[in-house]
């Protein structure tokens, strides 16, 4: 990965800066993504997340602050000129037609065909075998890519949807929350191919608001609180303890239990809340040994 | 989390969970099976309770009453996948007609300029439509009414002031009605049997409509804007032609079935055509089609077409009462629906 490290990055973003009218939706945000690495922003609601992902995916531009793609400065005027420079939204509905073959789905908008004229026809088969072929690479292990989408699971879907735009040319992958509708074991799959993706030399931007889906993949994050850059962390900088309380607010979660403790004394029922409050936010400070990185 | 990257197995073996999928399955999953196996049904029906329905002479009439109304099923079809509605196809049928007729009867001129300006009429209303919809994003359902209304207006005042009839003048000495009506509206006679052309126009314009639908990019685009209209345009297809497209082909049709009517009969009244759109989309939902979009076949509209001609025909041939013919329309289309509705929580749901 050092060898990446000395080319420019495939996205620079330099002291964005983001407003919405008197509403100021970023500031001072800077971020990079690197080829095999996964760049992680988080955010609870309202930090800013959506909006740092419409201004890579090309649908904003920054009020301030300079855009490099491989060192180029650009300002894109649509999605689909990010898109040809290979920077991939994958957004949270996805884009997939539910009632449509899962082969469909995947060459929708790019289709493939043969013959000439009025003779022109998608090349089925191709596209068939394409789709089964490119999903088991990506570790997909699909029944019949001829059922509708919406048969899948939510957590296939959005492998689905992130095989696509690695098959047609992303080098930048920026998920937009894809764990969060989904349950442990799903996420977990989610994670496996946001690996995969990173292991086959794309950068990926992560964006979620657990860090206990972040942490296990992430080799850089971002943390935005309120539009600004809370803290920008290589992983060997931070542990999976810190990164979760600084995504929570740490000092404010610790004034929340102090102001619990306080209501406790009238109130019984408050008491038993703010016990298991204060028990994990002592847990949270407890525990700093780094997990196991995966391998 | 291992970090072994799987070698490419070779996707062409087996999984052992896809020989569940039946042939039988993979044939029910189809939009068009319900429709078929309800023709069928009809077909046995009225062969066994009216005599005079076994013919082949009868076999003729029913095919070319479903094909006027098969003709637009299958336009309207096709828009109703894409995810929106025609309310004026009815009257747009009149009003191709009354155009063409008018035209050349008011102007001397050979009926192919006014059968050539009628169709420039016919795309220009189905572009209206759909440029109205794209652009205001109201729903095709009051946009179309909307043009419904005028057009069946236009059709009635229009040609009230022109002719001080309802009806439009006999065309069929005028130049070049000979060989328009070998087009659009041509009687073989195979024998003994009278074979009408637009049972093949029909056959054709539902053999296109499905190559299109199934085997070009144009009919992946139509599934997608309106199995789910955002999402297809996320992806670069472009939703605002596509429709537009959809609306057009529904005037083109319309059309063409306007000018089957007027070299038939080679007067048309000026207040007909209200109520058909109906048909054609009762067609469209018995073949299949979701009202929601995304989902049908032109196969199906085609069927539901036939339905649509066996059961008039069929209830005139059994000696009944015709008043019954809506009841019976309407039970069809209430089991269609309900089919249809089964088939789609199976296919959304079914894990």
């Amino acid at each position: 990965m050092s060898d990446t490290m000395t080319e420019a990055p495939l996205v620079r973003l330099t002291d964005c800066e983001k407003r919405y009218g008197t509403i100021i939706a970023l500031t001072g945000v800077s971020l990079e993504v690197h080829a095999g690495e996964v760049t992680c922003v988080l955010g609870d609601n309202g930090a800013g997340k959506s909006t740092l992902i419409k201004v890579i995916a090309g649908m904003h531009h920054c009020d301030a602050g300079v855009y490099e793609v491989e060192g180029e400065r650009v300002r894109f005027a649509s999605p689909r000129e990010a898109l040809e420079r290979g920077i991939a939204t994958v957004y949270q509905d996805l884009a997939v037609v539910s009632l449509m073959p899962v082969w469909r789905n995947f060459f929708l908008g790019s289709e493939v065909r043969k013959g000439v004229g009025p003779l022109s026809r998608l090349d089925i088969r191709f596209m068939r075998e394409t789709t089964r072929t490119e999903l088991h690479n990506m570790g997909i292990d699909l029944r019949d890519v001829d059922q509708p989408i919406g048969t899948l699971s939510g957590g296939e879907r959005q492998c689905v949807a992130i095989a696509r735009a690695v098959y047609f040319g992303a080098k930048v992958l920026i998920l937009d929350e894809p764990t969060a509708a989904l349950g442990v074991k799903q996420a977990g799959v989610v994670l496996r191919y946001i690996m995969r993706a990173k292991e086959r030399g794309l950068g990926v931007v992560f964006i979620t608001h657990n860090p206990h889906h972040a942490y296990p993949v992430g080799d850089r994050f971002l943390i935005l609180n309120r539009g600004r850059p809370l803290g920008d962390f290589a992983r060997d900088e931070i542990t999976r303890e810190r990164l979760t309380a600084l995504m929570a607010g740490g000092e404010e979660l610790e004034q929340l239990s102090h102001e619990l403790e306080g209501a406790a004394a009238t109130d019984t029922a408050l008491g038993r809340v703010a016990e298991e409050f204060e028990h994990e936010v002592a847990e949270l400070s407890i525990r700093k040994t780094p997990p196991e990185p995966p391998a | 989390m291992s970090h072994a990257v799987q070698a490419a197995a070779p996707p062409s073996v087996p999984d052992e969970r896809i020989a569940r999928r039946s042939p039988l399955a993979r044939l029910l999953a189809r939009p068009e099976t319900g429709s078929l196996a309800g023709a069928v049904v009809i077909y046995v029906f009225f062969y066994a309770v009216a005599p005079p329905f076994r013919g082949l002479d009868a076999l003729a009439t029913i095919l070319y009453a479903s094909s006027t109304i098969g003709i637009p099923a299958v336009a309207v079809a096709l828009l109703m996948i894409g995810g929106e509605f025609d309310l004026s196809a009815g009257v747009a049928v009149t009003s191709a007609s009354l155009v063409a007729s008018m035209l050349s009867f008011q102007l001397t001129m050979n009926v192919w300029v006014g059968v050539a300006l009628a169709l420039l009429l016919a795309l220009g209303v189905g572009a209206l439509n759909g440029y109205l919809v794209m652009k205001t994003g109201i729903p095709s359902f009051l946009v179309t009414l909307a043009t419904f209304l005028m057009l069946q207006g236009l059709n009635l005042a229009i040609t009230k002031l022109i002719t001080g009839t309802v009806a439009s003048p006999d065309i069929s000495d005028m130049d070049g009605f000979g060989s328009a009506q070998k087009i659009f509206a041509a009687e073989w006679d195979v024998g003994g049997l009278s074979l009408r052309i637009s049972v093949l126009w029909w056959l054709l314009f539902t053999a296109i409509a499905t190559w299109t639908l199934l085997r070009t990019r144009v009919g992946n685009w139509i599934f997608a804007v309106g199995g789910a209209q955002s999402s297809a345009r996320a992806v670069g297809v472009p939703v605002r032609r596509v429709k537009i497209g959809l609306f057009m082909t529904v005037g083109f049709l319309a059309w063409f079935t306007g000018m089957n009517l007027l070299f038939s009969f080679n007067s048309i009244q000026s207040g007909e055509g209200v109520g058909n759109e109906f048909l054609y989309i009762i067609a469209a939902v018995i073949g299949g089609c979701l009202l929601t979009g995304g989902y049908g076949s032109a196969v199906g509209a085609a069927t539901g077409a036939f339905i649509f001609g066996m059961t008039t025909q069929g209830i005139v041939y059994a000696g009944w009462n015709p008043d019954w013919f809506k009841f019976f329309l309407g039970a069809m289309l209430l089991g269609a629906t309900l089919l249809n509705l089964w088939v789609r929580r199976r296919t959304e749901a079914a894990r």
